[in-house]
Order: structure tokens, then C-alpha cells, then sequence
């Protein structure tokens, strides 16, 4: 039980999706100007990484590793399907988000509203794709690991999208210099944060 | 005869080097159309990761646009996003393998990031604003022409982060021992992530100083 808190801790934190490692960073950077809109897009990663995450876990656990195939049969124990992983994620990550949006129109009206247009455009993001392929790398033992390391990774995201967000909103009143307006205050904001979020480093879990 | 060729285009006419030339000024997809930036950033710590990082985009942007562009008239429009994914999922897959077998330390070292050029904005957004529409030869100029302007931003921040951050070039030294000895140091902080994002600000800033039009209001 532990273990999974300080994984959650750990992927808000320490190991977030935008600061550590750049993930999401096209959309991260395309909606961040306002805080309603960046609060429903960092609503739909959480949502959707929550759930394509332990899905492709169980995918990788039962289908894809070395040797994974053996409880289908003794004869497909040597069988290696790893170098499939790029291509059958991607397609679990496009049809889940596919099945989320239907899900979700059907039964809230109110969230499918306020999600819109951000879950189709999810499909493309990098840190869905991101936190499955770290999920692989980082080998980790049960569902409920991967779930909460999935949930993690979305809410660092949405901290993270919401802070710049604000930030922006403020920094319109602000006598920025002509060339840096926009994008490339921004990009300097957002490593401002960055080492800020470092400090996090300093926690041993 | 005469008239068939006074029809086709020269391969390189102004309006195909424009494909290339665009891209690494202009119309930089990372500093100007904001594509591509996940991946331009993790790898950038050193100069080699990145070089390969740029071409390993670079193979799979001209050949999806390429294949895109053949089929763009076979494709029906609500099942085209599944179709892009997957020829770019399989170029991908097949420069990891390439990668995985003959520079492995390297192939470590980019580790997701490779498997992240299938979600890389600047593939989808090429193939979605410029393949579905243009003929295969236009297409595989795009296609360089984009993922050279990339590679150029990845090799400039790669360059100040390895030479600011560890002194070396390629992993060789070129900051004399002398220095060391007067009392320079490397500059720790480059290695880390976020000075990768500053250095990418720095770089929007002085192209926009250096060319007004590409200014923003807020």
C-alpha cells in the first residue's frame, strides 16, 4: 500500500510529466491562455491516462513481454512480441479515448460539454502515449501500480498546466520585451518552474 | 514531347526549394509553428543523442509524408487519423529496431523518446496540413525541409547545453585544463531539463529580434 502512495507522490512531484521530461509540452503550450480551457484539457489527461495506463499494463503483462504468452499455452513461452508495443499502445490509447468520449457523452452531458474538444485531440498527446512507455521501462508490479502512477502523471500535468495558465493570464498586463511576447516567455516561465519543481528532487521515497 | 516538359516542374524549382528552405527560418515547426517540442527537448543534453534523434525524424517524416502523399486520394477522411498512425507507427517501430541493433548505447539513452516520435506533433501536423493534400515529390521536400528545420534547433540547444553544461563536444573536452585551473567551472545547471526550455526561449527571442514579422501581441 506503501509502495503505490509513493509511486502517486512521486509522479505528481518528482517525476512530472511536463517538468522532468517535456511530455505534453504541444498541447501544454497551445492551450495554456486561458485557465478554464487548460483546467478542461488537464481534466481529460488525468482522466484518460487513468485509464489507458493500467489497460496497456495488463496488455504489456499478459500479451507483449518476453515470454508473457505462456499462460495461453507452454508452447508460446519463448514467444517476444515487445517490438509490436509502439503500434498496438497507440491503438488501445486512439480507441479508448474513442470509447471514453462515448461513454462520457452518454452518461454526463455537463462533462462531456466542458471535455469537448480536448478528448479527440488526447489521442495525439505525447504524455499518454509517454506514460505508457514509461510504464514498460519502469516495470512495475501489479495493476494497482500502474494505475496509480497513470493517475499521478495526469494530476502533475494538470497542476502544472493550470500554474502556467494563471501565469499567462497575469503576465498580459506585464511590459514584456516585444520578441519574447508569447511563445518565448513562456518556454522561460516554464523552466522558471521547472527548476522551482526541482526542489521536489531533494524527497527520498 | 517538348510540351509534356514545358508542363512538368524541375525538380528543384523556386517553389520546391521553398519546401526546404521555409522550414529552417520562417516557418521553423519548433520555434515558429510550436511542433515537436516533447521530444526536441529530453534529448538535448548532448549533442550526439540529438543528431541521431533529428535523423531518425527525419527518416520517418519523409518517408510517412511520402507514403501519405500516395495514398492521400484512397483514404476516406473520418478513418484518416488511424491510417497516419499507422504508417508512422510502423516507420517507427522500424528505425527503433535499426537503432536497437547498431547504436545501442545511443538507442539506451534516447529511451521512450523513440516510440515518441509516433506522437510527435510535427509527423501528424505535416502529414494532416501538407502530405493529404500534395504530390509524393513536394511532400518528401516537406518533409526534409521540416525535419532539418527541427534538427537545427535540436543541434544549437544540444550544442550550448553540452559545451556550457560539460565542457565537451562530442564527448571530446575543448575547454582547455587551463581554465579549469584559474578557477572556471561547468555549468551544472544546463544538464538539468529545465535549462533546456530556457535555452529554447533564448533562441525564440533572438529570432524574433532578428526578423519583427514573426512578433506576437501577447
Amino acid at each position: 500500500m506503501q509502495e503505490i502512495f509513493n509511486i502517486f507522490i512521486k509522479s505528481i512531484f518528482i517525476d512530472n510529466m511536463i517538468f522532468a521530461y517535456f511530455l505534453g509540452m504541444c498541447s501544454y503550450l497551445a492551450v495554456s491562455k486561458t485557465v478554464d480551457t487548460s483546467f478542461g484539457l488537464g481534466l481529460a489527461v488525468t482522466f484518460v491516462l487513468g485509464i489507458t495506463v493500467p489497460v496497456d499494463y495488463l496488455l504489456n503483462e499478459y500479451i507483449l513481454k518476453p515470454g508473457a504468452m505462456a499462460w495461453l499455452d507452454e508452447g508460446f513461452a519463448d514467444v517476444d512480441l515487445s517490438f509490436l508495443s509502439f503500434i498496438l499502445f497507440i491503438a488501445i490509447i486512439a480507441s479508448m479515448v474513442q470509447l471514453v468520449e462515448m461513454v462520457v457523452e452518454k452518461f454526463s452531458p455537463a462533462l462531456y460539454a466542458s471535455l469537448g474538444i480536448f478528448l479527440p485531440l488526447i489521442a495525439v498527446n505525447c504524455a499518454i502515449l509517454g506514460g505508457s512507455l514509461f510504464m514498460q521501462e519502469r516495470d512495475y508490479q501489479n495493476v494497482a501500480e500502474a494505475t496509480s502512477f497513470g493517475l499521478g502523471s495526469g494530476i502533475g500535468f494538470f497542476l502544472a498546466i493550470i500554474g502556467i495558465a494563471a501565469i499567462r493570464e497575469k503576465i498580459r498586463y506585464s511590459n514584456v520585451p516585444p520578441a519574447l511576447r508569447g511563445l518565448g516567455i513562456t518556454f522561460i516561465i516554464t523552466g522558471l518552474m521547472g527548476i522551482a519543481f526541482m526542489s521536489f528532487l531533494g524527497i527520498k521515497l | 514531347m517538348s510540351e509534356e516538359k514545358k508542363e512538368r516542374e524541375p525538380l528543384f524549382s523556386p517553389k520546391n526549394l521553398k519546401l526546404i528552405k521555409d522550414p529552417l527560418s520562417i516557418n521553423n515547426p519548433i520555434t515558429v509553428q510550436v511542433l515537436g517540442i516533447c521530444s526536441a527537448l529530453a534529448v538535448t543534453a548532448k549533442l550526439k543523442p540529438a543528431i541521431v534523434m533529428a535523423i531518425s525524424v527525419m527518416v520517418v517524416l519523409a518517408v510517412s509524408n511520402v507514403v501519405i502523399s500516395l495514398l492521400r486520394n484512397g483514404i476516406p477522411p473520418r478513418i484518416r487519423i488511424i491510417v497516419q498512425l499507422v504508417v508512422i507507427a510502423t516507420m517507427v517501430i522500424l528505425v527503433d529496431q535499426v537503432l536497437k541493433a547498431f547504436v545501442y548505447d545511443v538507442s539506451k539513452q534516447l529511451s521512450v523518446f523513440v516510440g515518441l516520435i509516433i506522437t510527435n506533433c510535427i509527423i501528424m501536423g505535416r502529414l494532416e496540413a501538407f502530405a493529404m493534400g500534395n504530390k509524393p515529390w513536394p511532400a518528401f521536400l516537406d518533409g526534409i525541409g521540416n525535419a532539418l528545420g527541427y534538427g537545427i534547433i535540436l543541434i544549437i540547444v544540444a550544442f550550448f547545453r553540452e559545451f556550457l553544461g560539460s565542457g565537451t563536444i562530442f564527448d571530446v573536452h575543448v575547454i582547455p585544463q587551463g581554465f579549469y585551473d584559474f578557477g572556471y567551472e561547468n555549468n551544472g545547471l544546463m544538464i538539468l531539463p529545465p535549462m533546456a526550455l530556457i535555452t529554447v526561449g533564448v533562441i525564440i527571442w533572438v529570432q524574433r529580434y532578428r526578423n519583427r514579422d514573426l512578433i506576437e501581441d501577447h
